[in-house]
């Protein structure tokens, strides 16, 4: 029987951890990361895991120990934030391209400087590239779910991809709520025994990992890691199928809100999305045919399935909780771009909102939707919502 | 009346700190800037950096030059500061996750190019900001957050650690020992190269309460009664200096050329502009 438990988001995904009960995991401490190694620690003492943990001297040596152990043939986990991702970032990209699949809950804060603890998307956004999956949580049940959810797919033998699962900073890390905890068993029994195919530690077979690699067959490894993300993209309606069997609860690339009629459609990411229902619902007792659209999946980006839900409506505003400087903001130049090929092209609209955690409020996200109304949108503007200048 | 010679160097709009109540970091802070009223520094000849950590918000309050870097980066910046403005005393505040986890290597660095810098390490055996973490200093066997029955780990000697990396001032005190803290501060600034001072503080919020020491003045009680000066230190055998903190000046030698001097020497030779 699944166990509803009042618990934080960084609890929750260290109830995951601890069922997925991962051989290996290295952390370093940084807010609002903290929490999860903290409460993951206290399993690992208390011996209700069977998990080798070592708290490093720096996310540089974290991401370095991970990879050296899922090289080795470990289920390998570990969780950072912002700066401390930044601070990775060269083994980021290394463990994608040695197809480890490690799982990274990442807790969303606003990266330095100046420096900031609180929850923005410039650390994800930060790694968009780097290869790794980027599944997206909007509160602590979906951090818990993704974070299962990740393990499942990153160690498909055709995906054989790191995964990170996002959730913001202190708002769903810290804030407490009801969240179900799925039976032991049940878990256990999804993700499985990990059966890694090539590991380091298998001396009758002898490998190497992450050699030299120059112009002879870098690019193709690179084209490689390319299909492993398509086939991460095609394997993934499986495992959300699989897991909703477990769980009860369906997720899918997108999580449309009231979106079957909807003609002015908000897209935003995480928690933030909770605030937008919210604004959406009052819009609807408006008579206005608001809707919502928030990416469960950020890589691979579905491009396919955004295209499917915006085609035709009236328009379309994009929230970002980050910036590209010099370019257009992240979610809203992949969304565009998603737009190509529509037939009836909406009109859309960017807007940057909540950057170093500030508040967003319903107030603030009625305006997308009253200048979408209005005719007002132009898509060669960036706007800023609860921005004091 | 709050002493003006303290504070003009004092950012009063930034007050009251982030601190908790009770933490040592104020008691170093004040060190500091006793130390620097009594060498009569002028703030805008002064450069103070430091990293992320609890101890780092020093920065915010200080007023002086001061930067507030990445974590463990500050021991680089501090470096950059010193080659661009030889002329600017540079002094780098951080704790003990700061500067000798993340940031150990820096550390180590700095110390063997014999880098004209003063670090004063504030050292309260584990990481505050994020919650109790065990840092290279938590003593073995202690409890900390990630280590619910005990550090495995044992703990650096930060002393140890600077002399054998070739720092040319070493010293070290408590919190407790406010007047010697000063000391070691005022003459780490006067020398000429890599200076150390580290400063064993309390964490009563984190390091106390998961070790039985929940109040600031458990801790006072606890550096009084085990600390030793190094010169009693010297006539005591290795059982009795067990658990004991040696505090004093381990190390002072102007001898060797600081970093900068070799450069200007070098530079000079080349027929280059010394600056």
């Amino acid at each position: 029987m699944p166990t509803k438990l009042a618990i934080t988001g960084a609890a929750a995904v260290a109830h995951a951890m601890r069922q997925i009960n991962p051989d290996v995991v290295a952390a370093y401490p940084i807010t609002p990361q903290t929490p999860i190694v903290e409460y993951f620690a206290q399993f690992v003492a208390d011996g209700v895991v069977d998990t080798v943990m070592v708290p490093v001297e720096s996310e540089h040596s974290a991401m370095s120990a991970v990879v050296g152990s899922a090289a080795a043939g470990a289920r390998t986990m570990t969780a950072t934030a912002a700066n401390g991702l930044a601070l990775m970032f060269e083994i980021v990209y290394i463990a994608a391209s040695m197809r480890l699949p490690i799982v990274m809950p990442i807790v969303n804060r606003a990266l330095s400087g100046p420096i900031n603890i609180h929850g923005d998307h410039s650390d994800a956004y930060a790694v968009r590239d780097a290869g790794w999956i980027q599944l997206m949580s909007e509160n602590s049940q979906e951090a818990y779910d993704l974070t299962i959810i990740a393990t499942k797919l990153a160690e498909r033998e055709e995906v054989l991809t790191p995964a990170m699962v996002n959730l913001d900073g202190f708002i769903t890390s810290h804030g407490v709520e009801g969240v179900e905890i799925l039976d032991d068993e049940v878990v256990k029994d999804f993700v499985g025994q990990w059966e890694p195919k090539y590991p380091l530690l298998d001396v009758d077979n002898p490998i190497t990992h992450g050699p030299l690699d120059l112009f002879d067959y870098y690019f193709e490894h690179h084209r490689q890691q390319q299909e492993g993300l398509k086939n991460a993209y095609k394997a993934l309606p499986e495992v959300f199928a699989e897991y909703e069997k477990i769980s009860g609860r369906k997720y899918d690339f997108l999580d449309l809100y009231k979106m079957e009629d909807a003609e002015y459609v908000m897209v935003v990411m995480n928690s933030a999305a909770s605030t937008a229902k919210y604004v959406v619902d009052e819009l609807r007792e408006k008579g206005i045919k608001a809707g919502l659209i928030k990416p469960w999946v950020f890589t691979p980006f579905p491009k396919k399935e955004f295209l499917e839900a915006l085609d035709g409506r009236k328009a379309v505003v994009v929230l970002d909780r980050a910036m590209s400087f010099g370019k257009e903001a992240p979610l809203y130049s992949l969304v565009k771009s998603a737009l190509y090929e529509a037939k009836e092209r909406p009109m859309i609209g960017s807007y940057v909102y909540g950057l170093g955690g500030r508040d967003v409020t319903p107030a603030m996200l009625h305006i997308p939707f009253e200048e979408a109304m209005k005719g007002e949108l132009d898509p060669n503007e960036e706007r800023y919502l609860g921005l004091k200048e | 009346m709050p002493n003006q010679k303290y504070f003009q160097y004092v950012r009063k709009d930034r007050l009251p700190n982030v601190w908790c109540p009770g933490c040592g970091n104020g008691i170093i802070m004040k060190s500091f800037i006793e130390a620097a009223g009594n060498l009569g520094l002028d703030k805008n000849k002064v450069a103070v950096v430091s990293g992320i950590g609890c101890s780092s918000r020093v920065t915010g309050y200080l007023d002086f030059n001061t930067l507030h870097t990445l974590h463990g980066r500050a021991i680089p910046f501090a470096t950059g500061v010193k080659l661009a403005r030889p002329d600017l005393e540079v002094v780098v505040m951080g704790g003990d996750g700061d500067m000798l986890a993340i940031g150990g290597n820096h550390f180590i660095h700095a110390c063997r190019r014999n880098m004209d810098l003063t670090v004063i390490l504030f050292n309260n055996t584990i990481y505050g900001m994020t919650g109790g973490q065990y840092s290279p200093t938590t003593p073995h066997e202690a409890i900390a957050s990630t280590a619910p029955y005990g550090n495995l780990e044992n703990n650096f000697d930060p002393v140890k650690m600077a002399i054998s990396s070739g720092a040319t001032y070493v010293a070290r005190s408590t919190v407790y020992h406010y007047t010697q803290s000063v000391k070691y501060i005022e003459e780490a600034i006067k020398h000429k190269g890599m200076s150390v001072v580290e400063i064993v503080s309390n964490c009563h919020t984190y390091f106390g309460r998961y070790n039985g020491m929940s109040k600031p003045a458990q801790f006072m009680e606890y550096f009084k009664k085990s600390t030793v000066t190094l010169s009693k230190a010297k006539t005591m055998s290795e059982e009795e200096l067990k658990g004991k903190i040696i505090i004093g000046e381990f190390h002072n030698d102007e001898s060797r050329k600081t970093y900068l001097e070799l450069y200007e020497e070098l530079s000079e030779q080349l027929g280059g502009v010394a600056k």
